[in-house]
């Protein structure tokens, strides 16, 4: 196996992680639904962590592939294949140790991580990889675009907040409940920092490798941006915990900071005229058209999490579905649509064809737009009335309220089912191309390669 | 140009180091105070192990499934009345019938502590014209 081909293992294992992320989301939502669906077989507490752990593993091993396959482009043959190798097995032991934790109830971590922590080492050294490797290929490698910087910033930040993210197993730390629980809000905050500075650096990468000039990269405005990226990664979580009995000023810089979205905001506006140009003009270039989708998602989630931020608004939506709309548009609105855009562009083998004329991947596309957007919409309408039950006279109990909510679930369901449908096509499409690809040898890769429809018309 | 990124890259990484460095060292909340309370600690391990935060809340952070359990001690008075829900369960929540009383006694420890942490309704802060909100002083 050549060196080359790491991106790709670590591809097919994040299509494969998405897969089970949105089976096991599906019948989470069930459970919503139908109480006591499945409670005697595995539980709420344990589908709601294979969920999530399962969605963020496709996130990390997404990321992880984009650094390889740029690197690969970069810097050919500069990582270590062996280390490469020696870190994808360490993500499979971590993937199976998390499975097998969450369905004998071996709990212990954290929201988000709720796995026994045993199974965090392996991430942590898989990590340690990924940066031994990044900086081994980039050796003797000066002035670099801003989507180095980028991907630096979140292999090193992910690592550094994710070491963070167990501080708790010391009393020091979590004696103090408080102090607790704001580290814990830091460091989720700076995770999705971290993986974002990754996903967000692969597109400056892939418009960079699109425009064919080299420029985006290494614009003053890119590095602008970055740095407002990495400021936002640092100091951009206070919003998530306005409610906690913590000091002011936690709170103070929470809410200043989250206004400096305001200038990705206003800069999304600004350039939609020059975005919707170059969109008519690259449609049928599929992974363009997901690139597109992402900044859509961007502008709406945007919106949402500035009026989020506003600790007067906050105070209605916090502890509400609202927030879930919220992950799930990020994750699967900005996070998925970049990483499909990066799998079909760097990641998709070339073996197979997908022409713009490919009718499964035309409706799958769309059919995840609108059913995203039905998704979304669901969760915030059931987060909006919760919000108001939350600050009225509650007449009615909890049980009562949420019971109240499950037309907007089964709406959410509905969707939900149509949303796994449409982007398992194009996930099922890469890995079944993978699959070809390493059937076939690399002469007959050569051979094909010449008759792909990447074009860019 | 060429080290400007470095050198913006450095101070920004200084700046992160002396802010999460100050909230580790002097904490987050002035009412902790110095004072280590390790029950409540072992109890927040409890609510861990038994993945509690999967469908309920501390101050509206975690599932959705389930009430926010962060007054929930003052709102039952009464911890036997806390354990024996706890044992029995309901129809979406499992029983935990098996759990030992050391166990219990943690988590019922932890959840007075989140108690008397301060409120987590959200009736009870006053939001200002500035965008900002700002806790009542007295608890509803």
């Amino acid at each position: 196996m050549k060196t080359g081909t790491d991106g790709n293992l670590f591809f097919v294992l994040a299509l494969v992680m998405l897969l089970i992320g949105m089976l096991a989301g599906i019948i989470t939502g069930m459970e919503y639904v139908i109480p006591a669906f499945l409670k005697n077989y595995i539980g709420f507490e344990a589908l709601r962590p294979m969920h999530v752990s399962s969605v963020l593993l496709w996130i990390l091993l997404g990321a992880t592939a984009c650094i390889y396959g740029g690197l690969k482009i970069l810097r050919p043959g500069k990582t270590s294949g062996p280390a490469a190798r020696l870190q994808w097995v360490l993500w499979i032991i971590a993937i199976a140790g998390i499975f097998y934790s969450y369905y004998n109830g071996h709990f212990g971590g954290r929201e988000y991580w709720e796995f026994n922590p045993v199974w965090s080492f392996p991430i942590a050294l898989a990590w340690i990889l990924l940066i031994y490797n990044f900086f081994r290929a980039l050796r003797g490698y000066r002035n670099w675009p801003v989507y180095i910087w980028m991907w630096m910033t979140g292999a090193v930040f992910f690592l550094f907040t994710f070491i963070e993210n167990y501080l708790w197993v010391f009393p020091f730390f979590r004696d103090r409940v408080i102090t607790d629980m704001t580290i814990q809000w830091k460091v989720n905050g700076s995770l999705v920092g971290s993986w974002n500075q990754i996903l967000y650096g692969t597109v400056f990468f892939l418009m960079d490798r699109m425009d064919k000039t080299g420029k985006t990269g290494r614009s003053k405005m890119a590095f602008t941006m970055y740095f407002l990226g990495l400021f936002n990664l640092m100091f951009n979580w206070g919003h998530h915990i306005y409610t906690l009995p913590g000091i002011d000023y936690v709170r103070y810089i929470g809410y200043l900071v989250s206004m400096t979205e305001w200038i990705f905001l206003v800069r999304i506006i600004y350039q939609w005229k020059q975005s919707m140009t170059q969109a008519r003009q690259h449609y049928h270039y599929f992974p363009y058209r997901f690139i597109l989708a992402a900044d859509w998602w961007i502008f709406l989630n945007m919106g949402q999490a500035i009026l989020m931020s506003i600790p007067a608004l906050n105070i209605i939506t916090h502890g509400t579905h609202v927030t879930v709309a919220h992950a799930m548009g990020t994750t699967i609105g900005i996070n998925t649509m970049i990483l499909m855009a990066a799998g079909f562009e760097m990641f998709s083998g070339t073996c197979t064809r997908f022409d713009k004329g490919n009718r499964m991947l035309n409706i799958s596309f769309w059919t995840s737009q609108v059913s995203l957007l039905v998704f979304w919409l669901s969760l915030n309408t059931a987060g909006i009335i919760k919000g108001v039950w939350q600050l009225g006279d509650r007449h009615v109990g909890y049980a009562d309220m949420m019971r109240s909510l499950t037309p907007w679930f089964i709406v959410l369901l509905v969707s939900g089912f149509f949303l796994m449908i449409s982007i398992a096509t194009p996930a099922i499409i890469l890995i079944r191309s993978f699959i070809i690809c390493r059937i076939r040898r690399p002469e007959t890769k050569t051979r094909i390669r010449t008759a792909m429809v990447f074009t860019n018309k | 140009m060429n080290r400007m990124p470095s050198i913006v890259f450095a101070i920004l990484c200084m700046a992160f180091l002396i802010y999460s460095g100050s909230i580790y060292i002097y904490g987050a909340s002035a009412s902790e105070g110095t004072e280590f309370k390790a029950e409540a600690g072992n109890g927040k391990l409890v609510w861990q192990k038994y993945n509690c935060q999967g469908c309920h809340q501390m101050y509206g952070l975690g599932g959705y499934l389930g009430p926010d359990l962060t007054n929930v001690s003052s709102k039952w008075q009464n911890d036997t009345i806390l354990e024996a829900v706890i044992r029995s369960g309901n129809e979406r929540m499992p029983s935990y019938h098996g759990m030992d009383r050391k166990n219990m006694k943690a988590l019922l420890v932890f959840l007075r502590e989140m108690d008397a942490s301060g409120t987590a309704d959200p009736r009870n802060f006053r939001r200002e014209m500035n965008g900002m909100i700002y806790r009542n002083e007295n608890r509803n």
